[in-house]
């Protein structure tokens, strides 16, 4: 009996290992299944038209068989960029406040009011966007004299910053807690104030936690779909100024996947713009991964 | 006490919520000598220590009463600079912390903190604080390479220059060995009695056996008092205070 169950042990630990790393494989071949099966789904306009052609052409005139995707390729990036250049100083001040500054019951008081603006889904967002930034925005453009809608890439970017807040918030202050006391107390015992302490050297020290926090906060902003949908505009041309109509590659997708299919091409040309989303996030991440080890060796 | 003390406590006490640290402590700490607090774990000698700079004030839900005058001044009045006494006091930690920047950029932090912008007299300046932290020999060639890549032994070393060249009038060390090699620790301790002849140095030890190797007095403390205080020779042979005796040779810890 002992033996018998000894010998049920052994093999259940040589299988274990086994085991594990065939669900390993499945997870990380996902990412090749996907692109495999977003090529062959693309490959029908691909076999007529180059794809340098679809993403350096501006005609979106599907009925005629055009598919140029430059629009929404500069619109994605376009608000991405934007709606991070808007959260990371906002969610970097916030949390070295968190951290550094506040004290414990307020940390304690902030923190959970983050999580549930992490919980809050996006079509709420969205709705905030419309009511709210879109007429923001309207308001802006009468002011400066700008020709504006309100439905705007600014729009979209603001309702995207305001949506990455939580992962940056959380991020940045999990990322700042790891630097060290004692690197605090050497600094100020330098002599240095305590912003000078926080500017020159906690900042630093955490520079690859922090940038690896921008490119997660990056990454979730440009798969964003629905909040951006509802206030950008949805216009398939290229966008003249950040108060004019875009149209980013999810709402596209979203917008006109299972409709329209009797057009010809339709369908390839969504899934050729859902794999150059997907091939501008992977090499986005790996960009991003080569300066962290940069960044780590420093 | 007849001598010079460049750092008077008076009445003491430090606690966290409801959690008395320091209980009303009063000593005078002598000038120009190399003090070690002891005492085990939990004593309070760090807070202590770390009310000497004001690091203390950074810890939440702190409460300070009491004086601490170093060269006569309070550091607790109300109108006190803290960058200005923290510069006083060069501190070396447990563990050596380098700045996440260049070798030169640590030991030029403080002061160019201070205004000194003058490549020249900066070049000059460092290069005679790592010299006075034997580390130049070593160093000189790779002076722009992070000071993380160095060995925590010259970690400790460069902390110690860098904490020179803010010129501190007292060098505090919170342990400053416990994490470094015999011989990295050698290092350390003879430039302590180098450094003894112009600073006033403090220390916090666990390491009975390297009190007694630098110190020239000591301040033994227990659970948040000071028990006995005096110069290293009488302490170690000739203990007022049976708790004091009972540790000096080792019956509890």
């Amino acid at each position: 009996m002992t033996n018998k169950r000894n010998s049920f042990r052994i093999l259940a630990d040589k299988l274990s290992g086994k085991v594990f790393l065939t669900f390993a494989v499945i997870a990380c071949s996902l990412i090749l299944l996907i692109l495999a099966g977003l090529s062959f789904k693309s490959y029908p306009l691909l076999k007529h038209v180059s794809l340098f052609k679809v993403i350096g052409s501006s005609i979106w005139a599907p009925a005629d068989g055009k598919f140029g995707l430059l629009p929404f390729i500069l619109s994605t990036f376009l608000i991405t960029i934007l709606a991070t250049v808007f959260a990371v100083p906002v969610c970097l001040l916030a949390s070295t406040y968190i951290v550094e500054y506040a004290s414990n019951t307020v940390r304690n008081l902030i923190m959970p009011v983050v999580d549930i603006l992490a919980g809050i889904p996006s079509v709420i967002f969205g709705i905030w966007g419309v009511l709210v930034l879109v007429p923001f925005v309207s308001f802006l453009g009468k002011t400066f004299n700008i020709a504006t809608e309100g439905y705007s890439i600014l729009a979209a970017a603001l309702v995207l910053a305001v949506m990455v807040f939580p992962v940056l918030i959380n991020i940045f202050t999990e990322v700042l807690r790891t630097v060290p006391n004692d690197l605090r107390d050497s600094a100020l015992s330098l002599g240095a104030t305590k912003w000078e302490t926080i500017s020159k050297v906690i900042y630093r020290k955490a520079a690859a936690g922090l940038f690896a926090a921008v490119i997660l906060g990056f990454s979730r902003a440009l798969g964003e779909t629905i909040a951006v949908l509802m206030v950008v505009g949805n216009s398939p041309l290229i966008p003249k100024s950040i108060f004019g109509m875009g149209y980013p590659i999810p709402a596209l997708i979203a917008n006109n996947y299972g409709e329209m299919m009797s057009i010809p091409m339709y369908d390839a040309a969504l899934m050729t713009a859902a794999l150059i989303l997907f091939i501008i996030i992977l090499l986005f991440n790996a960009a991003g991964r080569l300066v962290l080890i940069k960044l780590e060796k420093n | 006490m007849s001598e010079k003390s460049i750092i008077q406590v008076k009445n003491l006490s430090v606690s966290y919520g409801n959690h008395q640290v320091l209980k009303n402590l009063s000593i005078d700490i002598p000038d120009n000598k190399l003090t070690a607090i002891i005492g085990p774990s939990g004593c309070g000698k760090t807070t202590l220590f770390k009310t000497f700079n004001r690091l203390i004030d950074d810890t939440d839900g702190i409460k300070v009463s009491g004086e601490v005058l170093v060269n006569g001044e309070n550091i607790y009045g109300k109108d006190i600079e803290i960058t200005h006494i923290r510069k006083k006091m060069g501190l070396l930690n447990q563990r050596p912390t380098p700045l996440p920047m260049s070798i030169f950029d640590n030991v030029a932090f403080g002061m160019r903190l201070q205004g000194l912008k003058d490549k020249k007299e900066l070049a000059a300046k460092v290069e005679h604080y790592l010299r006075l932290a034997s580390l130049w020999d070593e160093l000189k060639d790779r002076l722009h390479a992070p000071a993380a890549a160095l060995s925590i032994g010259q970690q400790q070393r460069l902390c110690l220059a860098r904490g020179l060249a803010v010129e501190p009038e007292i060098i505090l060390g919170d342990e400053p060995t416990s994490a470094l090699d015999p011989i990295s620790t050698q290092h350390i301790e003879q430039k302590f009695k180098e450094l003894k002849e112009d600073y006033t140095i403090i220390m916090v030890t666990h390491i009975l056996r390297q009190a007694r190797r630098l110190a020239d007095y000591i301040v033994f403390m227990y659970l948040g008092e000071i028990i006995e205080h005096g110069p290293t020779d009488e302490i170690f042979n000739n203990p007022q205070q049976k708790l004091t005796q009972d540790y000096v040779k080792g019956v509890f810890n």
